[in-house]
């Protein structure tokens, strides 16, 4: 357990937080804006075409299709409405409504998911029965169907928050249930006869060893159902009737697109900013509570494990 | 004359019988006699398969015995290992990563609910006894093997148990290392005064550590021959070049050999390891 | 245990809990926006089959062609990344990030870009979503290599070239294969999503959305379970690519890349 493999070649990811890593990231944002303002120039210089050919280039380098970086900072310091609040806070709010959404289904759907885990590792009887059926719920796209999963609770009653809110619970369960379980087992063979030979008793097993060795499992799955659940709950406010939520702004400020695309460019910053502000919370909490030596051991043990999340 | 009851370990008829799957059953120990005396430093040694692992756990209550009966200090195993009566060191430091040394030699004392004082108390006089103080608040990840190795060895010794198992605590360090570790071994035994078995692999090591040496064969396996190592009790890097050093190590290698001859030495893998 | 004797006893249980969810839905009369019947569900499959089969097959168009073109730029961006260390510090952050934001959000600027009526809109959609996963499992794949196979190489004076096509690319594939595995599966999802944005009515997501919004559930379920059956499809094609590409591997591995 105390051996640390190292993954054996180049340093993928920079060391976080340190200047190079600031550096990199201020870098490519540099780039981005370079890259999206000359696209427009030469696309502009080309007359709109693809070169030599008659056909137009997509996206088209004019100004409503792509607006200027500087014109969608300052679209969020403009009202949003006539003489109303400006943009950002209007977005801002809209930010807020929708985390709180997913923030709620991914407490709820995490502990549950914690639950079922160690409910799994302390019966095997438990496992058996109900782990292909928790594998099988996945079956179920509920992302995709998350707009229907919102009319349904209509129908049924519920308020609009409690349906997204279950949409971003259901999402976060799975990865959390199956990690904690790997986690749980996690503890080398030697740990238990340990644990066993100083005749500690379970509880003090679980929570001694098994649930600090499964931490790094678990913040990997939090991670992946962060993101997730903002998803989710973004797409769980695109059906009509609803009230609030980026998923509603991006639905409206679509259709204002021809008369101010800035404010659709906004909203989409809004939602990046929303999916990374709860990531980022779910890994500050992680290096906190993470011994940084376990959390590399595990990433360098299930590499990929990062990416394999439901992203969409 | 130490007997089985009298003995800090003492085992009568003792057997194991593992049953695997379908009609598989290993025979990992036959009919097992023996007594170690308090205070006596017993080696276990015998080629892969032999059961020396599992004679171990047996002791430690790790797992149960099928046959025959097994006294540990007066008790049964399991009570034994229920008043704390040992302290077990693995060939892997096994060393939770997300304590501090300190609290990784905390961890025993945490699990009886002793007081927060008493266990740093406790804590800083293992981590002196394996001299480690100065490393207290180190990351196990940042120590070397050996290191690691008596951290490990300090916390078994946390409870201060009367007796210490060993189970190839040294097979993964270098042979340098591995001398020294010897050494600091033999240091703390002589200065706390418990009861040590230890199972090894290496033939110099049981010799130079132990004051008997137990030979065991696999298939089923079976204590073989009892060594008389008789070389004192103070030893140092002189004893290593001692004439009766090389006398042990050629009787306990003709015992080994011996017995592989008799049973034909297609080597078993162990039954646990 | 195998697998096939471990997931054994849930298959058989699965007729029996159709059956009774069935049972229970009639008895207790619970209405069909609460829990469909199943029955409801397969009739309703039967009566609209034209529809969701020409729904099914526009969605699916759409995954395919995004999941192409996401595949393909993902693949050319690794291994940029692996041949250029600023491309790839320029990439790794950019990647971080959006695996935390939600993707399907630049659906409505895809609308705008791509006019929202062709299939392509959904399609850039479907490849933005893929190229992240894509591309980060394959840098990681072509990077962390066995260092005893580069050392040989080395040894054998090996060309750049003849490293990259003889260790990195082989000892990516897994790395590859489970990234195309997980966005098969992104691919299908991003599509019906993008099509919650606005455009053509005959695909899966808007006869989805259409049917909920007048409480037809058993008709909307029709139309995931096509979904699902799609999403699967698409798996076995990949795993079925795989074991064609990499026989060496499939057979031992268990454990591996997920």
């Amino acid at each position: 357990m105390a051996t640390t493999p190292r993954p054996s070649t180049q340093r993928l990811w920079p060391r976080r937080g340190s200047l190079g890593g600031v550096a990199a990231v201020v870098g490519t944002l540099v780039i981005l804006v370079v890259l999206w303002e000359g696209y427009k120039v030469l696309g502009k210089a080309a007359g709109g075409l693809v070169p030599f050919t008659e056909m137009r280039l997509r996206p088209p380098p004019d100004d409503r299709s792509m607006p200027h970086v500087w014109d969608i900072v300052s679209a969020m310091f403009e009202p949003a409405r006539r003489r109303g609040e400006p943009l950002f806070t209007v977005l801002g709010s809209a930010a807020l409504f929708t985390l709180r959404e997913a923030f709620a289904g991914f407490v709820v759907g995490g502990l549950g998911g914690f639950g079922l885990g160690v409910w799994f590792v302390r019966s095997r009887l438990a496992e058996r029965a109900l782990l292909p059926y928790v594998v099988a719920s996945q079956t179920v796209p509920i992302l995709a169907i998350a707009p229907m999963v919102v009319i349904w609770g209509g129908r049924a009653g519920l308020p609009q928050w409690t349906a997204v809110a279950i949409i971003a619970a259901y999402l976060t369960f799975y990865p959390v249930t199956i990690n904690t379980l790997r986690g749980l087992r996690s503890p080398a063979a030697t740990a238990t006869e340990l644990m066993r030979s100083y005749a500690a008793t379970d509880r003090q097993r679980l929570w001694k060893l098994q649930v600090p060795a499964a931490l790094p499992y678990i913040f990997t799955a939090l991670k992946i159902s962060a993101a997730a659940s903002v998803v989710g709950a973004i797409v769980g406010e695109l059906p009509t009737g609803a009230s609030d939520g980026l998923g509603r702004a991006l639905l409206s400020y679509s259709q204002q697109f021809t008369a101010a695309p800035e404010r659709l460019y906004a909203t989409v910053v809004f939602c990046g900013l929303a999916g990374i502000t709860f990531v980022a919370a779910v890994s500050l909490l992680e290096r906190r509570l993470v011994n940084p030596g376990a959390r590399q051991r595990i990433e360098a043990e299930a590499p990929g494990l990062m990416v394999a999340g439901a992203q969409a | 004359m130490t007997t089985a009851t009298t003995a800090a370990v003492g085992a009568v008829g003792l057997g194991k019988v593992f049953e695997g799957t379908g009609r598989q059953r290993i025979e990992a120990l036959q009919d097992i006699d023996l007594a170690i005396a308090p205070g006596e430093f017993v080696s276990l040694i015998g080629p892969s398969g032999c059961g020396k692992s599992t004679l171990l756990r047996l002791i430690g209550d790790l797992i149960t015995p099928s046959s025959g009966s097994l006294v540990v200090n007066g008790k049964t195993p399991h009570q034994a290992r229920l008043d704390r009566d040992y302290g077990m060191v693995f060939q892997q430091a096994t060393l939770l990563e997300w304590r501090s040394v300190r609290r990784n030699v905390e961890l025993p004392l945490e699990l009886i609910e002793l007081s927060k004082a008493e266990r740093a108390a406790r804590a800083e006089a293992m981590l002196d006894l394996v001299d480690l103080a100065e490393f207290a608040d180190h990351q196990p990840w940042q120590l070397s093997g050996g290191m690691q190795q008596r951290v490990a060895i300090a916390r078994a010794l946390a409870f201060d148990p009367a007796l210490l198992l060993m189970d190839e605590p040294f097979g993964a360090l270098d042979e340098m290392t591995r001398e020294r570790m010897q050494q600091e071994v033999l240091r703390i035994w002589s200065r706390t005064g418990k009861t040590v078995v230890f199972v090894t692999h290496s033939i110099p090591e049981a010799v130079f550590l132990s004051s008997r040496v137990m030979v065991m064969s696999a298939r089923p396996g079976r204590i073989s021959q009892v060594i008389e190592v008789g070389l004192g009790a103070r030893r140092d890097d002189d004893t290593r070049e001692d004439q009766r050093f090389y006398e042990a190590i050629t009787e306990v290698r003709e015992a080994l050999r011996h017995r592989q001859g008799a049973v034909g030495g297609e080597p078993v893998r162990e039954a646990t390891s | 245990m195998t697998g096939w004797r471990r997931y054994l006893p849930p298959l058989l249980a699965f007729p029996a809990v159709i059956a009774l969810w069935e049972v229970l839905v009639r008895a207790f009369g619970v209405e069909s926006f609460v829990l469909a019947r199943p029955s409801a569900i397969v009739s309703s499959f039967v009566a609209n089959w034209r529809v969701i089969r020409s729904a099914g097959a526009a969605t699916l168009i759409e995954a395919v062609g995004g999941l192409a073109v996401g595949v393909v730029l993902g693949v050319a961006a690794a291994l940029a990344a692996s041949r250029w260390a600023g491309v790839r510090r320029g990439l790794v952050p950019i990647a971080t990030a959006a695996s935390a934001m939600p993707i399907v959000a630049v659906a409505p600027i895809m609308n705008q870009w791509f006019t929202i009526t062709s299939p392509v809109s959904k399609m850039m959609v479907v490849a933005v979503i893929v190229f992240f996963p894509v591309m980060i499992n394959t840098v990681r794949g072509l990077s962390e290599v066995d260092p005893g196979q580069l050392e040989l190489m080395q040894s054998l004076a090996s060309p750049p070239r003849r490293i990259l096509t003889g260790v990195r690319i082989p000892s990516a594939m897994p790395y590859f294969f489970s990234a195309l595995k997980v966005a098969s599966a992104l691919a299908l999802i991003g599509a019906i999503v993008a099509e919650y944005f606005g455009g053509p009515q005959d695909v899966l997501g808007q006869y989805i959305i259409n049917r909920a919004n007048l409480f037809a559930f058993p008709d909307a379920w029709a139309a995931i379970l096509v979904a699902s059956f799609i999403g699967i499809g698409l798996y076995l094609v990949v795993s079925a690519i795989e074991r064609l590409v990499m026989p060496w591997h499939v057979s031992m591995r268990t454990g591996g890349p997920p």
